[in-house]
């Protein structure tokens, strides 16, 4: 979770000096979604993510050189500088890609967990997808499709308040969207995302459930999008003080309170986790920025595997 | 050499793939208890089970979308859309999906996802049964298609579709299913990207693919008795295109008629005089002609459906403008 604060604070620098193209979302105060649900897998597990998708990418186990370097559209970056910030993917690790399109992971989560059953593994495949997305006809044929086939899918709906600049109160017919798990014949599970506790026993058990053959599970886990939609939104949506109410509830704050109160951590343990993450940020930046530029000639490179693609 | 349907050959081309690889397999509605519409998976759950040949409920979204994500994932999948007109049901995940996400991810995975998609004017089915897409297709960088005319061909490239890393969309006319002709036994595959003469001439050059390739033929023998020699040219695949099996016929004739049965305006054939245009106008001796299916959806009324799709008369006068 520090690692990704620590990760997203730097891009918004990066970003509002110039030094980032293109458009950035940012993930802060959702960290424990992504955390506590990742926690539950293991790199050969499948995720799709959304175009804030920086947190679900370092939760699954992505490098944050290879990161930042992928947002500075250099060639070193996962995507070889073709991708930028909403098009991460590292499939080494499961990771099947950040996407553009709201709703687009759906399916695609949908179809590792049918590939995952027909080649007799116990993968599953997690969904993040936003409230937004929930109301997209993607999420009814994906819900139905893993449901009819009992796939091993989890479905995590990060209900951070709003879609875009549009409030969840007023775009979406459900107040919590897992109620529209019923319809589906599925667990339907709401969670404070803020409590890395209670999204990682949530995780835990659909992830169980799902590895055991028992099918899908829609999790929604209720957070809050403490930046604007993107880096630079001028959010005439909502009010400061709104923001700053909600803000007080920071799930690592929360997470650190814990642990503190529990003496899992001292507070020596603490700063020291935030230093490393500090300065691995650092270190990525670094290499971002030592790295070079793609050259022009690869604009035509990796569209296809082959072309025109004979086999014999 | 023994002869069997256009069906009966995608058939065999699922089954040897399908035997071949066992990354292999096939989702679509109706295709596994029914068989498929046009018989095209008549046999092959009872083979190879009800899993690797799934009937899915009514979700192209979600076939299309699961096959993507499968593929991304170790399988081999083939999704069928029942209709090619219902590809624009899964249109997101083809285009922003399938077509993007080996590019975008800087080619760290492959693709090996087909589609198959039954399209063209069947009678009377109208203007949600009857559409030809492929234009549509063609202008999105990163899927392969392919439209076989004949048997032989519909297997060999659907295996070549098959075994290909990459998005392919493999169009399949439907008035095609139940005709027959010769199919090579076995491993008999069509490279793609490759056109076909399938009439050799030397007056004009007709280029076209799928069901017009047949109406094509029949148009080169009306021609011929008034002494035109036609060159009938099979894409096969609408993209690669075969510009060097273009530019080679066009070099011969020195004229070009361009049909198809989608709609004119858009279609593939403005694509391809465009190419010419650009680069082999000091070649040709006539302007080039297109041929199209008039600019209106298919209609209901047999009369009218006859009176919008180009025929064996169509391609005849086309012909004769330039010959």
């Amino acid at each position: 979770m520090v690692r990704i604060r620590a990760f997203e604070t730097r891009v918004e620098e990066l970003f509002l000096a110039g030094r980032i193209p293109g458009f950035v979302h940012l993930y802060i105060g959702e960290e424990a979604v992504a955390a506590g649900v990742c926690a539950n897998l293991t790199a050969s597990d499948f995720i799709t993510s959304t175009h804030r998708g920086h947190g679900h990418c370092i939760a699954k186990g992505a490098k944050t050189d290879r990161m930042m370097a992928e947002l500075f559209g250099k060639s070193t970056g996962y995507c070889r500088g073709k991708g930028g910030s909403m098009h991460i993917a590292d499939f080494s690790i499961g990771m099947l890609g950040a996407n553009g399109v709201v709703g687009g992971g759906f399916n695609l989560a949908t179809g590792a967990g049918l590939s995952a059953r027909m080649r007799r593994t116990d993968q599953v495949a997690v969904c993040f997808f936003g409230d937004g997305a929930s109301n997209r006809g993607t999420f009814h044929e994906a819900m139905n499709f893993a449901s009819v086939f009992k796939l091993p899918v989890i479905f995590v709906c990060e209900n951070n308040c709003y879609a875009s600049t549009t409030p969840t109160s007023y775009a979406c017919s459900a107040t919590n969207v897992s109620a529209r798990a019923v319809g589906y014949s599925i667990p339907g599970v709401t969670v404070d995302g803020n409590d890395a506790e209670q999204v990682y026993v949530a995780a835990r058990d659909a992830v169980a459930r799902a590895r055991a053959g028992g099918g899908p599970t829609l999790l929604e886990a209720k957070t809050y999008r403490i930046k604007g939609h993107f880096v630079g939104d001028p959010e005439q949506y909502r009010s400061r003080d709104e923001v700053l109410e909600r803000k007080r509830d920071c799930p690592i704050e929360r997470l650190e309170g814990i642990l503190l109160e529990r003496g899992v951590l001292t507070p020596a343990d603490v700063d020291a986790a935030k230093k490393a993450a500090d300065d691995e940020i650092e270190a990525a930046v670094k290499f971002a920025e030592a790295s070079p530029d793609p050259k022009p000639d690869e604009a035509f490179e990796d569209l296809f595997v082959s072309l025109p693609g004979v086999i014999a | 050499m023994r002869e069997i349907t256009f069906s009966e050959a995608t058939l065999e081309a699922m089954r040897e793939e399908m035997e071949r690889d066992p990354r292999v397999f096939v989702m679509g509605e109706d295709i596994a208890r029914q068989g498929g519409i046009f018989g095209q998976f008549k046999g092959l759950p009872q083979e190879f089970g009800y899993e690797r040949v799934l009937d899915t409920p009514i979700s192209e979204t979600a076939i299309v979308g699961a096959a993507l994500g499968a593929a991304l994932t170790g399988m081999r999948p083939v999704a069928d859309m029942h209709f090619a007109d219902f590809v624009t049901v899964a249109m997101d995940e083809l285009v922003n999906q399938a077509a993007k996400i080996r590019y975008m991810f800087g080619g760290q995975t492959k693709v090996p996802l087909v589609v198959r998609a039954p399209d063209g004017v069947i009678r009377s089915a109208a203007a949600q049964h009857s559409q030809s897409l492929e234009s549509w297709f063609l202008h999105v960088p990163g899927l392969k298609i392919v439209i076989p005319s004949c048997p032989a061909d519909a297997k060999g490239l659907l295996k070549a579709a098959i075994r290909d890393d990459d998005p392919v969309l493999y169009f399949e006319h439907k008035a095609l299913f139940k005709v027959k002709g010769p199919v090579p036994d076995g491993n008999h595959i069509v490279p793609i990207g490759k056109a076909d003469i399938k009439r050799k001439g030397q007056d004009v050059t007709l280029i076209t693919y799928s069901i017009m390739v047949g109406r094509a033929l029949e148009a080169a023998e009306a021609l011929a008795k008034e002494g035109i020699d036609l060159e009938v040219l099979d894409l096969r695949t609408i993209y690669p295109i075969d510009r060097e099996t273009i530019f080679e016929s066009v070099r011969k004739t020195k004229k070009v008629v361009i049909a198809h049965e989608a709609c004119k305006r858009g279609g593939v054939g403005a694509e391809i005089a465009a190419i010419l245009a650009e680069e082999m106008i000091y070649h040709l001796d006539a302007p080039v002609v297109r041929v199209g299916t008039m600019d209106v959806p298919i209609p209901f009324a047999p009369v009218l459906e006859r009176h919008v799709v180009p025929n064996v008369e169509t391609l005849v006068a086309a012909v004769k403008k330039i010959a």
